[in-house]
């Protein structure tokens, strides 16, 4: 019987990426994944005739471009398109815009407050400082400040002199943004309820924390340190939706060599003798591999596809309680026309950019209060984005995909699984929350998809239906991440690996994680790592 | 939660949802666009600030030359202003800008600069007295939450008036000439850096002597709705004058042989430094003269003060001139052809001087300590070929030229 020379669980992007590095090293490599599709929460669906379906994931900034240079992925259909800024509805008839124009940028905050105006430029200078600290740590695996070997006492010198590197000042500033929470963070620099609400939202996004709970301002980071082709802190379309990610990922995969098998859901990992020699499907079906590479999180990993008996009793406590909490939900629309918002003017940029209507960081805790009381927000964060704005390929001339990002949404509600009445009622809190700013939305639905963390978890396989694989704390960071020991993508298991979200250096779709993942495979293999690029200077 | 489409005919809406079709103009034209436009032979444009700005009008060349024989007007309304006014106007300024604003009189203008607390410099700009208890602050970058915040404990109002002052400066030998015969009475008696306010219209232009070029010339400031009858009445009676309007490439020239530094192009300042050792203490890029160590506490005194104490800073701002007449725009400047030790951040061959100057920072003690033997590598395009030059520099003090008519008193009359 045929023996892999690695097996990689799951289609989502870092399992495609990690497949690919490792195909193109010369080893040779099968991707399994459970569903009919490739993609994880990276895809593009025709959930309705003629529409096109961004429906987990649906902006793209974070995918590192070394990545899409070294495995060709332009070559295989992927685009990624700068959109303008966005808007966030006030509850009085007017928005403020985020417009790349610097000037028009300003001008607009001055609209609310012209001190706040002015303070953009200090806000801007200290983010961007902060994004150019960690960037760099984004395509290097995390030192391990346990270990004595030369390499990692290297890695964490180069860490200790970035570090050092930074004036007093700014390493003051490093500790608290790793740590405070980002609604503190924004009272240093603004005062209007609006402007802050915009900026907080960054630092909410996936986590189930309130922008009042520390370690909120590192979120931020994380959805500012990714970039469209130069443009740091810049967001994009993928034409033809976030599944253009991973089809090109798919393509570049199968063209140099790599076999992916659909529908073919993994039941558990075969150990033998503490070492990792292949899958059992759930069919039965047994398929060998001298390596393992578990694109699933860390819990669905060495929770449910690895027997107990064969892990540390520390390591499966840390991780049992990794946080890896659901806090979102996605409901998807298909329009008939394009929604109207009478608040912009018609010819407005922002609706071509991401849209939200909650105006004050109050009303986003409040929303986190429902969340931590076990139910869904009664007044929801939206981040609405219709991106057939820009990208042609999604729906027909004049028809629209929307797609809404939605927190807060418990994993489970009063302490009970989600019904299916539960997922209508969650639907309809973001569903008025729209039309009460947009007339006559409801009138143009033609289609849609609603999902919690329970349709989440099911379809995609995210615990919790959690969009990072696990929260972006300082405490599940860097050598943190997933749990102290194993943050090198190795497990305790020999010849099992993981290359997801649930690594470092965490989630949305970057693919750092399986690109780290396999140069640390291709080093245990001592193969050469000539195919990977270095990742880009920032200077 | 309200389940109907909320209400947002126009006449609920806040004030300033009446302002939202900004980002249809993303560059603002100033008070004076008409008049520019008018004039705007070559459609050579940049932004100044978010302003539409001219980088040339007609000829860059002859505009320049506009400047050292006429009379040259230069809109200056993108200009960041901010009105500083209250009893504790003077003790405000005191303590956010270098110089000793108690020596600055009422009617009286001065050129300073601005720290945050760690004495990197803010800005530089200038400061007018219009009144006792009133200021305007004039510079290239904003810092309306700094001044605020520097507000407390001051009674003292702070508020950006960038729009709604127009200013334009006239600037060259027949500037006074135009003034006078535009019937700006009195305005002969103005010395350098004074500062006088006049009738126009229905308003007051304030006319200062000063300007950014280093020869005679004033900058005028005016309410926004009379900027363009203000133009008209200069323009009227200029053009017996040689006044012609002039954009920012024949400005630069000017203020390069000037020996002045633009925020941002020459140093970057403290608010937009993004690499930490990009940050200037004043003694660094060449306003160490403006540090007033005997006045009250000011920002950034004690950073200031300890460097100076302990001989640590690490950059200083020279003047070079350099062999021979190719300009030396952002080369790399080397001691003995060899050590890197700094950048040209402007350079020229000056009409005036007759001689190839550049404005340059160096890393101490080269410029300071160490001054001989230096050089700049030039990399002139030519022909879709660098022809690189090494070429030697020497460290001369700015003003790379200096005009008697700059100063002199009465100024001529021509």
């Amino acid at each position: 019987m045929k023996t892999w020379d690695a097996i990689v669980i799951g289609g989502g992007h870092n399992g495609l990426v990690n497949a690919c590095y490792l195909q193109r090293a010369g080893l040779d490599v099968l991707v399994v994944e459970k569903n009919a599709w490739v993609g994880g929460a990276a895809t593009s669906r025709e959930l309705t005739p003629g529409f096109l379906y961004s429906n987990c994931s649906y902006v793209c900034s974070l995918f590192r471009p070394e990545i899409m240079r070294d495995l060709e992925l332009p070559r295989f259909g992927l685009q990624v398109i700068s959109y303008e800024g966005g808007a966030v509805f006030t509850r009085d008839g007017d928005y403020l815009a985020n417009y790349r124009d610097h000037d028009a940028h300003r001008r607009e905050f001055a609209r609310f407050s012209a001190r706040d105006a002015e303070a953009y430029d200090r806000y801007a200078r200290d983010v961007t400082r902060q994004c150019r600290f960690i960037q760099p740590l984004l395509m290097r695996t995390a030192p391990d400040p346990t270990s004595l070997r030369p390499r990692d006492i290297g890695e964490l010198m180069y860490l200790g002199r970035k570090f050092a590197g930074l004036g007093a000042e700014e390493m003051a500033l490093t500790l608290r943004f790793w740590t405070m929470s980002i609604s503190d963070f924004l009272d240093e620099y603004f005062e209007t309820d609006v402007i802050k609400a915009n900026f907080a939202l960054s630092g909410i996004i996936g986590t189930a924390l309130g922008p009042m709970s520390p370690g909120t301002a590192y979120v931020l980071l994380h959805h500012y340190m990714g970039e469209v082709d130069g443009s740091v802190g810049a967001w994009g379309y993928a034409r033809g939706g976030m599944g253009a990610v991973t089809k090109a990922l798919a393509d570049s995969f199968r063209a140099s060599g790599g076999t992916i098998r659909t529908e073919a859901e993994v039941d558990h990992v075969l150990v033998k003798s503490g070492k990792a020699n292949g899958i059992v499907l759930a069919s039965g079906e047994e398929v060998y591999g001298k390596l393992v590479v578990s694109n699933a999180d860390v819990k669905r990993t060495f929770l449910k596809l690895v027997e107990e008996k064969e892990l540390p009793e520390i390591f499966l406590r840390r991780v049992r309680n990794f946080k890896i909490r659901g806090s979102s939900g996605k409901v998807n629309i298909a329009l008939d026309s394009m929604p109207e918002f009478p608040a912009l003017p018609k010819d407005s940029p922002c609706y071509r950019g991401d849209m939200h209507f909650t105006d004050s960081v109050e009303r986003m805790e409040r929303a986190y209060d429902d969340w931590k009381a076990g139910k869904w927000s009664a007044d929801p964060f939206l981040d609405m984005v219709i991106p057939t704005t820009l990208d042609p390929t999604m729906a027909a001339p004049g028809k629209h995909f929307m797609s809404c990002f939605v927190q807060y949404a418990p994993p489970k509600v009063g302490g009970r699984d989600w019904t299916d009445a539960d997922r209508d009622g969650f639907a309809e809190s973001v569903i008025s929350q729209i039309a009460e700013y947009s007339p006559g939305f409801r009138d143009r639905i033609v289609h849609m998809e609603v999902r919690t963390s329970r349709e989440i978890e099911a379809e995609v396989g995210l615990t919790e239906g959690n969009i990072f694989q696990g929260e972006l704390t300082f405490d599940q960071l860097l050598f943190n991440r997933p749990v102290p020991g194993y943050a090198q993508y190795r497990s305790p298991v020999g010849g099992l690996y993981m290359c997801g979200s649930s690594t470092h250096p965490g989630g949305g779709v970057m693919g750092a994680p399986g690109h780290n993942a396999a140069a640390e495979i291709l080093r245990d293999l001592k193969r050469g790592t000539k195919h990977m690029s270095p990742a880009h200077d920032v200077i | 939660m309200a389940k109907t489409a909320r209400k947002t005919n126009a006449s609920t809406r806040p004030p300033r949802a009446a302002l939202q079709g900004h980002f249809r103009t993303l560059r603002l034209p100033s008070p004076l666009q008409p008049r520019i436009d008018a004039l705007a032979k070559t459609e050579d444009w940049y932004t100044w600030a978010g302003y539409k700005a001219p980088l040339s009008l007609w000829d860059e060349e002859l505009e320049y030359f506009t400047i050292r024989s006429q009379a040259a007007a230069f809109d200056i309304s993108p200009m960041v202003k901010y009105r500083i006014e209250g009893a504790d106007a003077e003790a405000f300024c005191n303590r956010v800008t270098l110089r000793d604003v108690s020596k600055l009189k009422p009617g009286r203008v001065h050129y300073t600069a601005w720290c945050d607390d760690a004495g990197h410099v803010l800005d530089d700009g200038t400061l007018f007295r219009l009144a006792p208890t009133h200021f305007r602050l004039c510079c290239q970058e904003r810092h309306l939450p700094w001044l605020l915040d520097s507000t407390i404990g001051f009674d003292v109002m702070v508020e950006e008036e960038t729009e709604a002052v127009a200013g334009l400066a006239l600037q060259g030998p027949t500037s006074l000439a135009v003034l006078r015969d535009a019937g700006f009475a009195g305005v002969e008696k103005l010395k350098i850096f004074d500062l006088a306010e006049f009738p126009h219209e229905s308003g007051m232009v304030a006319i200062s002597r000063t300007g950014f070029t280093g020869d005679l010339g004033y900058e005028l400031f005016v309410p926004a709705k009379l900027a363009l009858s203000l133009w008209d009445r200069l323009f009227e009676v200029g053009r017996l004058h040689g006044i012609r309007a002039i954009g920012y490439t024949a400005l630069n020239r000017a203020r390069i042989e000037a020996g002045l530094i633009v925020a941002n192009a020459d140093f970057v300042t403290a608010e937009h430094a993004i690499r930490g050792d990009r940050l200037r203490l004043p003694d660094e890029i060449g306003l160490g003269f403006m540090v007033d160590a005997e006045k009250p506490h000011f920002n950034g005194r004690r950073t200031i003060l300890a460097a100076r104490a302990n001989r640590s800073m690490k950059h200083v701002l020279v003047g070079l001139e350099i062999e021979g007449n190719i300009p030396a725009e952002h080369a790399i400047v080397y001691h003995r052809q060899k050590r890197e030790v700094g950048l040209v951040s402007a350079a020229i061959w000056s009409p005036m001087a007759k001689r190839n100057i550049a404005i340059a920072s160096l890393s101490r003690p080269y410029g300071d300590t160490v001054t001989d033997d230096l050089w700049v590598e030039i990399y002139a395009m030519r022909e879709l070929k660098y022809e690189r030059l090494m070429k030697r520099a020497r460290i001369v003090p700015r003003p790379f030229i200096k005009l008697e008519r700059r100063t002199a008193n009465p100024p001529a009359n021509v």
